[in-house]
């Protein structure tokens, strides 16, 4: 995301300078994620939306439910799909076309954290059996980019798809026809959280804002469940990590992620 | 993936896995350095019923040229699949997950590379995958590994890579196709012994912070046995009786 400046190469060495002494350039401790506002529901045409901000980060995630023909091999269950994608006006150095490898893998990893960890009951958004499933499909834009957006997509993706409510349908006639009156929530059966930590020298850091990604040796984006489990994980970025260093970021992510959950948790109901 | 229902057995009894390994065996690996004429360095892996080659071209000249660093060369690599290597044709266009593994193995290759000796040049890796069973990823990075060392690019250890995995509530090591399919989680990791450092890590699929424990450490485990065999490959052809390039 965004590439390297001048600029980003004088503030590396005072935040490595600042992080000798245990601080962050924005006054965070190492594990402290930026404030998350999520607003629910915020684009009333979708099934289900959310706009995230994360420090200065913000998506919106809109989530449309419609029936689709379901993966050859997957007749019985529904699909759900997550994109992710950088708008020109969140950066001055994003441009149109099509996306480069790290809008890419920004999609790729904030899907597989809502897949894996099966937050959504596919199996019970079948209509017919090998002939019609439900399609969820939650789509990400970034609008503003100050950092991390793995995080902030993924909470976006989630908020979303708590508050959504779909439609039912029956076939009919052979098509897939709306019930008046059916609409429900989202099957949901846990709440993932992915949290994004970062490695600038030998300190690891949660929720790396803008700078402190253009300093960062590397980066872990770890998934975790209602129920304290770890369900999908990227590591990324040119450095490495140590055996040690990615049990404690196991940790962090549940410590940190459990705070987040109850983020979401409220959004959801204070809508 | 992960959870589907299935038939089939991933764990018996006896502690045997569906293709006769036990839980923390590696399937049967062989490692080639060389191999190609035109690269400047090779090597061929089959991991299982992978079959995977490997190319590098390089350090040569960037193009193109904005892609320069006046600071140290880069390093580019493409992960591809043969349209005949899987079950179904596949598109041969480069898809959004192979776009996805040509970054991470990059940049699990970064560290090991010593690019800051070579500025303004570029180091090219083209993997292409002949045939694939699972795990592709990682025989692909561990070959990747042994190419650059045959093409004498200075680097500060090989990455060597394997996965570990959880099948039948069990920590598996090297998850094959099927376990991928059924299985409960896959977790990708890249290694560097000498330095102990991980370059890869990746994982899909739910695990308690314990398994999670045991599935890393297991990896390494797998890694290591991967780093003896990309040594012996190269050990054959400098030392051996392995053609001479």
């Amino acid at each position: 995301m965004t590439s390297t400046s001048v600029i980003d190469d004088l503030k590396k060495s005072q935040i490595l300078e600042l992080l000798e002494q245990g601080k962050r350039l924005d006054g965070r401790a190492l594990d402290e994620p930026r404030k998350l506002v999520i607003e629910v529901n915020a684009i009333p045409k979708a099934n289900g939306s959310a706009r995230v901000r994360l420090g200065d980060s913000e998506v919106v995630c809109g989530v449309k439910i419609q029936p689709d023909r379901p993966f050859p091999d997957m007749g019985d269950k529904g699909i759900f799909i997550c994109t992710a994608e950088l708008l020109p006006l969140s950066h001055p150095s994003v441009e149109t076309g099509p996306p480069g490898p790290d809008v890419i893998e920004l999609a790729r990893v904030v899907d597989r954290g809502i897949r894996e960890s099966h937050m959504i009951d596919l199996s019970q958004l079948v209509i017919q059996k090998n002939k019609s499933v439900v399609g969820v499909f939650a789509d990400n834009v970034v609008v503003d980019y100050d950092g991390n957006l793995f995080d902030a997509c993924a909470y976006a993706a989630t908020a979303a798809l708590l508050s959504s409510k779909s439609p039912k349908w029956e076939m009919q006639n052979d098509v897939p026809t709306i019930v008046e009156g059916g609409e429900s929530d989202v099957p949901i059966t846990t709440i993932p959280v992915s949290v994004t930590m970062g490695k600038i020298g030998n300190h690891i850091i949660v929720d790396p804002n803008g700078d402190e990604w253009a300093s960062m040796d590397a980066r872990i984006t770890i998934t975790t469940d209602s129920n304290g489990n770890i369900c999908a994980l990227q590591k990324g970025g040119t450095g490495g990590f140590s055996f040690e260093e990615v049990i404690k970021c196991g940790e962090l992510s549940v410590k940190v992620g459990s705070k987040i959950r109850e983020k979401l948790k409220q959004a959801k109901e204070g809508a | 993936m992960g959870g589907r229902d299935t038939t089939l057995v991933l764990l018996d009894e006896n502690g045997i896995r569906c293709d006769g390994r036990k839980v923390d065996e590696p399937r049967r690996i062989m490692i080639k350095a060389g191999g190609l004429k035109n690269a400047d360095g090779s090597a061929y892996i089959e991991f299982g019923d992978n079959k995977i080659l490997v190319g590098v071209f390089g350090p040569r000249d960037v193009h193109p040229k904005h892609m320069s660093n006046t600071d140290t060369g880069i390093l580019r690599v493409r992960y591809h699949m043969e349209p005949f290597s899987v079950t179904e044709r596949k598109n041969p266009a480069p898809s959004r997950r192979e776009i996805e593994i040509s970054k991470v193995i990059k940049e699990a290759l970064e560290p090991a590379v010593m690019l800051e000796k070579f500025p303004r040049t570029a180091v090219d890796v083209y993997i292409e995958v002949l045939q694939a069973d699972g795990g592709t990823r990682c025989a692909a990075l561990s070959a990747a590994s042994v190419a650059l060392a045959d093409a004498g690019i200075p680097m500060r250890d090989m990455v060597a890579a394997c996965a570990a995995g959880k099948a039948a509530d069990t920590i598996i090591l090297d998850v094959n196709n099927e376990e991928d399919q059924a299985g409960q989680a896959d977790m990708p990791i890249g290694y560097m012994p000498s330095l102990e450092k991980i370059t890869l890590l990746q994982l899909d699929g739910v695990l308690t912070p314990a398994e999670y424990k045991k599935c890393v450490e297991t990896g390494i485990h797998g890694c290591k046995i991967v780093y003896e065999l990309q040594k012996k490959a190269l050990t054959d052809k400098y030392f051996g009786n392995g053609e001479s390039k």
